[in-house]
């Protein structure tokens, strides 16, 4: 995650120029642990491999964009897969997660995480 | 020279659906040759070609059968807007005055690798791909599950936008999907990302359609030509801030999608709205669709183009316009999968529809629009 000196304008993941203004001088920064669902789906079948790489047998899985105040909407799959347990504006949590061994971020309910 | 100068003078296509054992680059030549054929010209008569194909490879090739002419041949690759963007490119090839008289063809296919994307080719990490985030359909579920939030549209409507598109198909001839279905079917199919069902997405499919198109001079080299004009065209990327496919992240502020860009462009350009047909009024034009044949975001592109003009409906909420016989006459077409240059299907549609003996409930104006990955949208506006 990056932002221009010039511009703070996130995005995800890291580029080498800034979206805003193309400029090269660009930082890393952290986002906040929590956010809210701003948007989200489901992953009803197997995606196409490659690019994906399988983990264990399929389960469908739901995936959404985790809106972080004052900094930028992330897309990613979400730990929750139940429709009827996902709510446009609820609380979000960033977690670690491992897919087929690669190392890499999911949200989960807030509530579940604590 | 505007784009009202060209013409569309043939059409030709190779129906999509599942085409064992027949090439893509097959179907280009088959719907190439019919497109020469309905406009009564030569492949030598060409004097420059645009072409494209998701999966099927390189068009140009098409010449190993269409005939080496020596023909300039340009391939365009813009996803599912490769269409639309051939004939964008078209239209601007036509404009030079130094070109005083052209056509052009092309034609699109696609191959059985649907929607496998590899993430590099989209300037995106491999582990985007890889844990599951490289899938269209995620994008289209994504973005009417926070449209519908937005506007509280219900379900129900996604249905009926496609109970309609499959209602279309079943009296269009050459339409890959051909049974009716009801509402209820469409709604209890597979749910594939919510709020999407199987049958309210494209299904992959392959086929070929063509043009053929020339300036207004040429015409007079073609007496048995019943020519639509390209009213206006247009071509638009996405924005900072706009919501598109393979995002892995988005800013705060929302701008509109290049679909909106596109379509706001094309009807500025052709003087022309997308309002409602006011037959009594005799003040409306029929517009006809031959837009992007995705049931998917048709709710969302109908709000959003009719919002360009400020003659948004809310009738559309709970029943689309747009089957035939209903106001707005539209594609007369089920959508099968809009991969493969759908710009080109549309406007094959629009102008056979557009082609037909003036009479009363029959279009005069068509409008088409397609939007591809990883932002793209291509509209035109024909007229008769």
């Amino acid at each position: 995650l990056r932002e221009s000196a010039a511009i703070a304008r996130l995005r995800l993941p890291v580029r080498e120029r800034c979206p805003a203004c193309a400029s090269t001088a660009v930082a890393e920064t952290l986002l906040p642990e929590r956010g809210t669902l701003w948007t989200w789906t489901t992953q009803g079948f197997e995606p196409k491999s490659p690019p994906y790489v399988a983990d264990g047998e399929f389960v469908p899985f739901a995936v959404g964009y985790v809106e972080f105040p004052g900094c930028l909407r992330v897309e990613g799959r979400l730990t929750e897969s139940d429709p009827a347990r996902l709510r446009i504006g609820m609380p979000m949590r960033v977690v670690a997660v491992d897919h087929a061994g690669i190392a890499s971020y999911a949200f989960a309910r807030d509530e579940d995480a604590r | 020279v505007s784009a009202v100068e060209i013409a569309i003078v043939g059409a030709g296509i190779y129906p999509f659906g599942r085409h064992e054992g027949v090439t893509g680059m097959a179907m280009g030549v088959h719907a190439a040759r019919d497109a020469l054929a309905d406009a009564g010209v030569a492949w030598d008569d060409v004097q420059f070609a645009y072409g494209g194909s998701e999966d099927a490879g390189n068009a140009d090739t098409m010449v190993a059968d269409l005939g080496p002419t020596g023909v300039p041949f340009i391939n365009v690759k813009n996803g599912c807007a490769t269409g639309g963007s051939s004939l964008v490119s078209r239209s601007r090839r036509c404009s030079p005055a130094r070109t005083r008289s052209a056509s052009s063809s092309d034609s699109t296919s696609t191959s059985a690798a649907h929607f496998q994307n590899d993430p590099a080719d989209w300037s995106l990490p491999a582990w985007y791909g890889e844990i599951g985030l490289m899938v269209t359909t995620q994008f289209f579920g994504a973005k009417l599950q926070r449209y519908m939030h937005d506007y509280a549209i219900p379900t129900d409507t996604l249905a009926q936008v496609a109970e309609k598109a499959f209602a279309n198909g079943s009296i269009t001839p050459h339409a890959w999907r051909r049974r009716a279905l009801s509402a209820d079917e469409i709604l209890t199919s597979q749910m594939l990302a919510d709020p999407l069902t199987q049958y309210m997405l494209c299904s992959p499919g392959e086929g070929g359609a063509a043009l053929v198109v020339c300036r207004r001079e040429y015409l007079s080299r073609l007496p048995e030509a019943r020519p639509i004009w390209l009213r206006s065209v247009s071509l638009r990327t996405r924005r900072a801030g706009s919501f598109e496919v393979f995002s892995p992240s988005l800013g705060l502020e929302i701008a509109d999608s290049p679909t909106v860009d596109a379509s706001r462009a094309v009807f500025e350009a052709a003087g022309v709205g997308p309002t409602r047909r006011r037959r009594r009024a005799g003040t409306g034009h029929g517009v006809g669709s031959g837009a992007d044949p995705s049931r998917r975001m048709r709710p969302v592109r109908a709000r959003r183009t009719d919002r360009v003009v400020r003659a948004r409906s809310h009738a559309h909420r709970r029943r689309p316009a747009g089957e035939h016989g209903r106001r707005l006459p539209r594609q007369r077409r089920a959508g099968g999968r809009v991969r493969p240059a759908p710009g080109l299907r549309g406007g094959d549609a629009a102008t056979r529809r557009g082609g037909r003996a003036p009479g009363s409930g029959e279009p005069t104006v068509g409008f088409t629009q397609v939007y591809g990955a990883p932002g793209v949208s291509a509209c035109t506006v024909v007229s008769r």
